[in-house]
Parts: structure tokens; C-alpha cells; sequence
């Protein structure tokens, strides 16, 4: 991994520090009840997580002001939480209940929300990132200095849609941050072997694009870059790219055996560079906190947790009239 | 010996032009590739080349003129010396009508103006509404620059729709009228354009994508069917996407197998699509402004031959046709044709001679295919027992075996008749003239299956 976790003693108070070691807690816990909700049968189909990648959005939402917009692929649910979506409601999509965000229709990959501005949750790789644009350039077209993050992985960084959108973003200067989220691999294919050129960012230079490789298990670096990128698009001089050096934990999918790479590549990087241990050690050896205040941020993280399993458990399936509303806006 | 300079045809479907300008006078000089006249069709302004050399001896047509038709002669050049009017008297003077067959045998085929219906029932509009005749292409315009006025959140946006005029002139004036920021060229990227425009639609834009032609819009399915059709209902009613794809849909003239399709039915099968398929010019702007303000994702499908036909439009400030409803242009007791967009014109034209041997048909366009007006079918086959559907696209999955089976299932016991379906044929589309006549549905056809579900 060529991204390199920051050194320098981080200038940043313990509130922020805090926020982000209680976002990223959340995804993860979420995450690991997902897992464990689709193992009991409550969760179906296709079910990917996020953990391991917790800084990459914790970091990219630090820097977002009310109205910022963000869309991204089927790898979702961290990207919900960290925008402030109710984790019950995401929950409860994810078990396929009324109380779900697409009050059960959607599913893990197609959530959205108008009021926090998120705009899925899409389940064709590459798609959602001409329609991140589209989000800009809407923007821009109504001037309203807001920014949309645009998401998506390594794989889809392969799509050809990505440099049409590249291309048109760059001619009509359009407010989108391109946040690619590297984590090595699309689906079971190393990016060694799937991508020609390896350092992603670069390849907005052919558009004029700016781009900037940042070590996404680091959320301190990772916000630092959110803001320059920000600044960029919010001043108007067009869109900025972001490649993003993360790794996932679980496989592809629930279904995923992981085959592909090693234990002990896995376990490596658990150990060396999780990102909520680092922010974790960074409290601690900053003495920010104490083991028992974080212990207190544990328990209150699980039981917000466990309050969303039992949401997505007691809300009903969704009334049977709903397979036909839906389907057209009243004209 | 003096040589005739015929009316070129420059775009596959052009039947006329204007003759814009001449750029040489009589007793000049040319020689071939010198541009001799700027020339109106259809589409653009055309500069026209000399082919051969010799002096222009006289021009038959005057600047200005309108509706000079394709091979019609429009100089005469002659060689050094020879006396212009003895090669004139010696020019020949039939009509250049075989020529122009060769060169559009669509249009040449189906020439006559647009058959004018004996009865148009149920009006979309009041009694004694004045009428001004209008292409469909200046309708088509009119209805965007209509709902661009009324609506500042709706844009366009496609290839050659600013600058270049539009591809088929349909936006013609829309960047003068609108500006750049509103009427927007896009690189020659339909996935990813289309994109784009659907994601401006979420984030609460209405947008118009043409698309130069619907053949292109295959490469941005994904985003019209994944992204557009089925958001609404993925995200619980939350997140609709109001956005019209339009564009020049089915066979045009000689141009091949890729560019001659028609996605009728393929875009009828999706649930969250709208899908309308106008025939007239009334009907393509009432069709497009509800389309414009519909706030689902609408399939608009135009053709390119139909473009220049003249119809009459309804002279209204706020002239909309709603969806789901057909219309009736024809009423007869013996048959029902059904059909829609130019298929209209084969049964108009089956209709009228068919009435010649006593056989009264109503002719049906449903002009929505999502939604469709199935009452009006269904209480026409009910009154006529025996009906015909007739449609560009190929047979197989066809609008017409899906309107066979519904009739099949609702008015069974009404019908003293299979239904035929008249159909393209199951093949790809060839260029060779007489191939593609032979692979577009007729109204011979049409007549044939007439005769056969009366057993006549």
C-alpha cells in the first residue's frame, strides 16, 4: 500500500476527535449487526459491507456543509450513517420492512434520502457516477455553490461511463468531488491484475481534472484532503479527484468466501492500520480520553445498534397494496 | 453538349427544398467542386458543387424558390460556344419522379400529404378552434420553447442541439431564444450524457435529452431503464425523475440496419416509463408539453420522415393531449386498425381505399403505448368484431401480439376473426432500395389483412 498513514501529531481538538471515533464505531457496529441479521435469514440477497472502510467517508462528510449532496455505489450503508440517515430506518430497509427508508422496496443497494441529501445506493457498477455529475450540474445550474460527492470503487474506476463523465464534468466545470474508494479489489479481481495504470487519481489528467491519492485508513488525512478538494469545487473551478487507499475486511458480498487474497494479508491490515484503533490511540496517548470514556461511547454506539436490529425485527413486512404504488408520480 | 443540373437530394429523406442562393450567374465559368448555390433541405443549409465543367448557360430556378423538388433541373451548363437556348429547347422535360424514388423510397413511396381523417372524434381541443398548418418538426419546437418559457428548471440537452441547430433542425432557434445554459451541445456520449441528465432530474432539474436518433440511445439504456424508470419506486416514492428522451425513433430512408429500428416496444415493457409515439403535429406538441410536465420519465418517439409532414395544430396558447388516450380519426363498423407514430400513415391510406370496395374500417392511433387507451380499442373491436394492427417494428414481441393477446383475452367471444398484426419483417434492416420496401410494412399489407380477418 503506497498511502502512508500521517505522522505528524495531529492538530485537533478531542471533540472532533471523538465525533469521528463515534461515527466510524457506528458503521462498523452497524455493520457487524448487518452480518450477523443476514446470517439469521433476516437480511437477503445481496448484502455488501462497509468495514474496514469507516474512515474514507467518515473523514470526506467532515467536511460537507448543509446542502452538500453525495451518491454512491451498492457499498452503501456507511455512507447513510455517516450523512445522518436513522440507522433504524436503514435497518429496517435492509430487512426488507415498512419502516425502511424505501419502506422495504429498495433494499440494501437502493436507499436514498432527500432530506439528507443522499441519493443512493446504486447497484449498476459506474452508474451512479454520470449521475453524481448530473447532481452538480444541477447545482451549478441553479448557483448554489453546493458540492456533490460522487463514490465509487476501483472497479468501477474501469467503466468506460466514468470518462465520458470525466470529460463533461471538466468542459462544464461541474461542483463533483470523484471520491474513488480503492480497496484493492472489484470484487474478486486485485486491482494488480484488472487495471492498467495503478495510481488511479492520475488519470483525470488527460481531462484536466486534478486528482490527489490519500491514505483512507487515516481520517484525519482523509478529511484534510476533503476540505482542498471542497475549496476547489466550491469555488468553482470544476471537479477534483480523490483516490482513496482503503481495504475492506469482509468479502465482496456476504456470499463472498474471500479466496482471493490471504488470512494474513487480511489480518495484517486489521492489525497495523485499522482506522478506528488509530483514532482510538490517538485519544487515548493524546490523553483526549479515557479508556472508561470510550468504553461509555462502546455501549452507547451497541445500543443504538441493537435498537435498530430489533426496529428492523418488529417493523412489519410492507402492506401487500405497496408492490403497486410507486411505480408513477401523480402527473 | 449541354448538361441539366438537377435538384440534388441531400439528406436521406429530403422530397424538396428551397433553393436558398445561387452563387454563380449566367455566362460564368465552373468547374467541378466550384460551389454553385446554397441550398435548404430539411435538415441545414446546404452548399451545392458543380460535378462537371462548362458555363452556366441559364438558371431555371429563381433564388428564393421554395419547394423545388428533388432531380427537378435547376440550371443548364453549357459548353463553349453553344447556343443556350437551342440546348434548352433540346433538354428534355419529363418529370424527374423515377430518380427521386431511387434516391428516398420511403418518402417517395408514401408522398402524398398526410391523409386528412373524414371524422377526428373526441378533439383535444374546443369546437371552433382555429387551426394553423405546422410541421411536426415546428410543433416539436414550439413545445419546448413553450414549456422552456413556462418552466425555468427545464433545459435540453443532446448532440448538435445548440450550435448546429439541431440534427433535424427540431431545436432550431432554441439557443438564440434560450441561451447556452439551457440549450446545451453534448460531446457524442449518450451513457454518459444520459447520465448525467437523469441525475440533474434528481436533483430536481426538468431535462429534455434528444437523442439524434433512438438508435443511439442503446448505449444509454442502463441509465433510462436502471436509473430513470425504476428510481421512483427503489426509493419508496421519494425520488422521482422527470425527464423526457426523445428523438428520432424507426427506418428513415437507405440508412441501414443500425440506423433503422424501431424501440417501440422494447421501452413499452417498462414499468415507470411513460412512452408515447405521435403520428400528427397536433398531437406531437400536445403529446410533448404533458411529457415535458410529467413527472416520470418519458419516452418520446418521433420520426424522421414525419418531420417535415404538414399537419394541422390547434392555434392555442396551452395546447396539451393528455397520455392514455387514443384517437379515433376514422370511424367504420367493419374492422379496427390499430396503429401508431407513421404506422398511421399505412393505415390511414389502407382505410381510405378500402373504403373504395365498401369496407369501412376505424382506424385507431393510440399515440401513448404507456399508458394505453385499451377502452378505446376495446369498445371499437366490440362494435367492428375483427381487427388489424399495424407497426414498424419487428413481429416478435411485437405491440401487436401484446394488443392480440389482451383482445384475446377480453373480447374473446366479440371477435369473428384472428387478429393480424402487420409488422416490419424479422430482419435487419437492408440498404438496397427495393430490400428495404420489401422489409418495412405496406399498406397492401395492411389492405391483404383487412381482406382476410372479413373474409373478403
Amino acid at each position: 500500500m503506497a498511502a502512508r498513514r500521517t505522522t505528524k501529531k495531529p492538530n485537533v481538538s478531542k471533540e472532533e476527535l471523538l465525533g469521528y471515533y463515534r461515527d466510524m464505531l457506528m458503521i462498523r457496529r452497524f455493520e457487524e449487526k448487518a452480518g450477523q441479521l443476514y446470517g439469521m435469514g433476516l437480511i437477503g440477497g445481496f448484502c455488501h459491507l462497509y468495514i474496514g472502510q469507516e474512515a474514507v467517508v467518515v473523514g470526506l462528510e467532515a467536511a460537507t456543509e448543509e446542502g452538500d449532496k453525495r451518491i454512491t455505489s451498492y457499498r452503501d450503508h456507511g455512507h447513510m450513517l455517516a450523512c445522518g440517515m436513522d440507522p433504524k430506518g436503514v435497518m429496517a430497509e435492509l430487512t426488507g420492512r415498512e419502516g425502511g427508508y424505501s419502506r422495504g422496496k429498495g433494499g440494501s443497494m437502493h436507499m436514498f434520502s432527500k432530506e439528507k441529501h443522499f441519493y443512493g445506493g446504486h447497484g449498476i457498477v459506474g452508474a451512479q457516477v454520470p449521475l453524481g455529475a448530473g447532481l452538480a450540474f444541477a447545482d451549478k445550474y441553479n448557483d448554489n455553490q453546493r458540492v456533490t460527492f460522487t463514490y465509487f470503487g476501483d472497479g468501477a474506476a474501469n467503466q468506460g461511463q466514468v470518462y465520458e463523465t470525466f470529460n463533461m464534468a471538466a468542459i462544464w466545470d461541474l461542483p463533483v468531488i470523484f471520491v474513488i474508494e480503492n480497496n484493492q479489489y472489484a470484487m474478486g479481481t486485485a486491482q494488480q491484475r484488472s487495471t492498467s495504470s495503478q495510481e488511479i487519481y492520475k488519470r483525470g489528467e488527460a481531462f484536466g481534472i486534478p486528482g490527489e491519492e490519500v491514505d483512507g485508513m487515516d481520517v484525519l488525512a482523509v478529511k484534510a484532503a476533503s476540505e482542498k478538494a471542497v475549496a476547489h469545487c466550491r469555488s468553482g473551478k470544476g471537479p477534483y479527484i480523490l483516490e482513496v487507499k482503503t481495504y475492506r475486511y469482509r468479502g465482496h458480498s456476504m456470499s463472498d468466501p474471500a479466496k482471493y487474497r490471504t488470512r494474513e494479508e487480511v489480518q495484517k491490515m486489521r492489525e497495523e492500520r485499522d482506522p478506528i484503533e488509530g483514532v482510538r490511540q490517538l485519544l487515548l496517548t493524546g490523553k483526549h480520553a479515557t479508556e472508561e470514556e470510550l468504553k461509555a461511547v462502546d455501549k452507547e454506539i451497541k445500543d443504538i445498534v441493537n435498537e435498530s436490529a430489533e426496529f428492523s425485527k418488529q417493523s412489519p413486512e410492507p402492506a401487500l397494496e405497496e408492490l403497486w404504488t410507486d411505480i408513477y408520480a401523480d402527473a | 453538349m449541354a448538361t441539366e443540373i438537377l435538384m440534388p437530394a441531400l439528406s436521406p429523406t429530403m422530397e424538396e427544398g428551397t433553393l436558398a442562393r445561387w452563387l454563380v450567374k449566367e455566362g460564368d465559368t465552373v468547374s467541378s467542386g466550384d460551389i454553385m448555390a446554397e441550398i435548404e433541405t430539411d435538415k441545414a443549409t446546404m452548399e451545392f458543387e458543380a460535378v462537371d465543367e462548362g458555363i452556366v448557360g441559364k438558371l431555371l430556378v429563381a433564388e428564393g424558390t421554395e419547394g423545388v423538388a428533388v432531380n427537378a433541373p435547376i440550371a443548364i451548363l453549357v459548353e463553349e460556344g453553344e447556343d443556350v437556348e437551342a440546348a434548352l429547347s433540346a433538354a428534355p422535360a419529363e418529370a424527374p419522379a423515377p430518380a427521386a424514388a431511387a434516391a428516398a423510397p420511403v418518402a417517395a413511396a408514401s408522398a402524398p400529404a398526410a391523409p386528412i381523417p373524414s371524422a377526428v372524434l373526441e378533439p383535444d381541443y374546443p369546437e371552433g378552434t382555429a387551426m394553423k398548418q405546422q410541421t411536426v418538426r415546428e410543433a416539436l419546437r414550439d413545445a419546448m420553447a413553450e414549456e422552456m418559457t413556462r418552466d425555468e428548471s427545464v433545459y435540453l440537452m443532446g448532440e448538435e442541439v445548440a450550435e448546429y441547430q439541431g440534427a433535424y433542425k427540431v431545436s432550431q432557434g432554441l439557443l438564440d431564444q434560450f441561451g447556452a445554459k439551457r440549450v446545451i451541445d453534448t460531446p457524442i456520449t449518450e451513457h454518459g450524457f444520459t447520465g448525467i441528465a437523469v441525475g440533474s432530474a434528481f436533483g430536481g432539474l426538468r431535462p429534455i435529452v434528444e437523442f439524434m436518433t433512438f438508435n443511439f440511445a442503446m448505449q444509454a439504456i442502463d441509465h433510462i431503464i436502471n436509473s430513470a424508470a425504476k428510481t421512483l419506486y427503489m426509493s419508496g416514492g421519494q425520488m422521482g425523475c422527470p425527464i423526457v428522451f426523445r428523438g428520432s425513433n424507426g427506418a428513415a430512408a437507405r440508412v441501414g440496419a443500425q440506423h433503422s429500428q424501431d424501440y417501440a416496444a422494447w421501452y413499452a415493457q417498462i414499468p415507470g416509463l411513460k412512452v408515447v409515439q405521435p403520428y400528427c403535429a397536433s398531437d406531437a406538441k400536445g403529446l410533448l408539453k404533458s411529457a415535458i410536465r410529467d413527472p416520470n420519465p418519458v419516452i418520446f418517439l418521433e420520426n424522421e420522415i414525419l418531420y417535415g409532414r404538414s399537419f394541422e395544430v390547434p392555434d392555442l396558447e396551452d395546447y396539451t393531449v393528455p397520455f392514455g388516450k387514443a384517437r379515433i380519426w376514422r370511424e367504420g363498423s367493419d374492422v379496427t386498425i390499430v396503429s401508431f407514430g407513421i404506422g398511421m400513415q399505412y393505415a390511414l391510406e389502407a382505410a381510405e381505399k378500402l373504403a373504395e370496395d365498401g369496407i369501412e374500417a376505424e382506424v385507431i392511433d393510440l399515440r401513448s403505448l404507456r399508458p394505453l387507451d385499451y377502452d378505446t380499442l376495446l369498445a371499437s373491436v366490440m362494435k367492428t368484431n375483427r381487427c388489424v394492427t399495424v407497426e414498424e417494428g419487428w413481429p416478435v414481441a411485437s405491440i401487436g401480439n401484446h394488443l392480440s393477446a389482451y383482445l384475446m383475452e377480453n373480447a374473446f367471444d366479440y371477435l369473428d376473426a384472428p387478429v393480424i398484426n402487420c409488422t416490419g419483417k424479422d430482419v435487419p434492416m437492408p440498404y438496397a432500395a427495393n430490400l428495404e420496401k420489401l422489409a418495412l410494412v405496406t399498406t397492401d399489407e395492411v389492405i391483404a389483412a383487412v381482406k382476410q380477418v372479413t373474409y373478403r
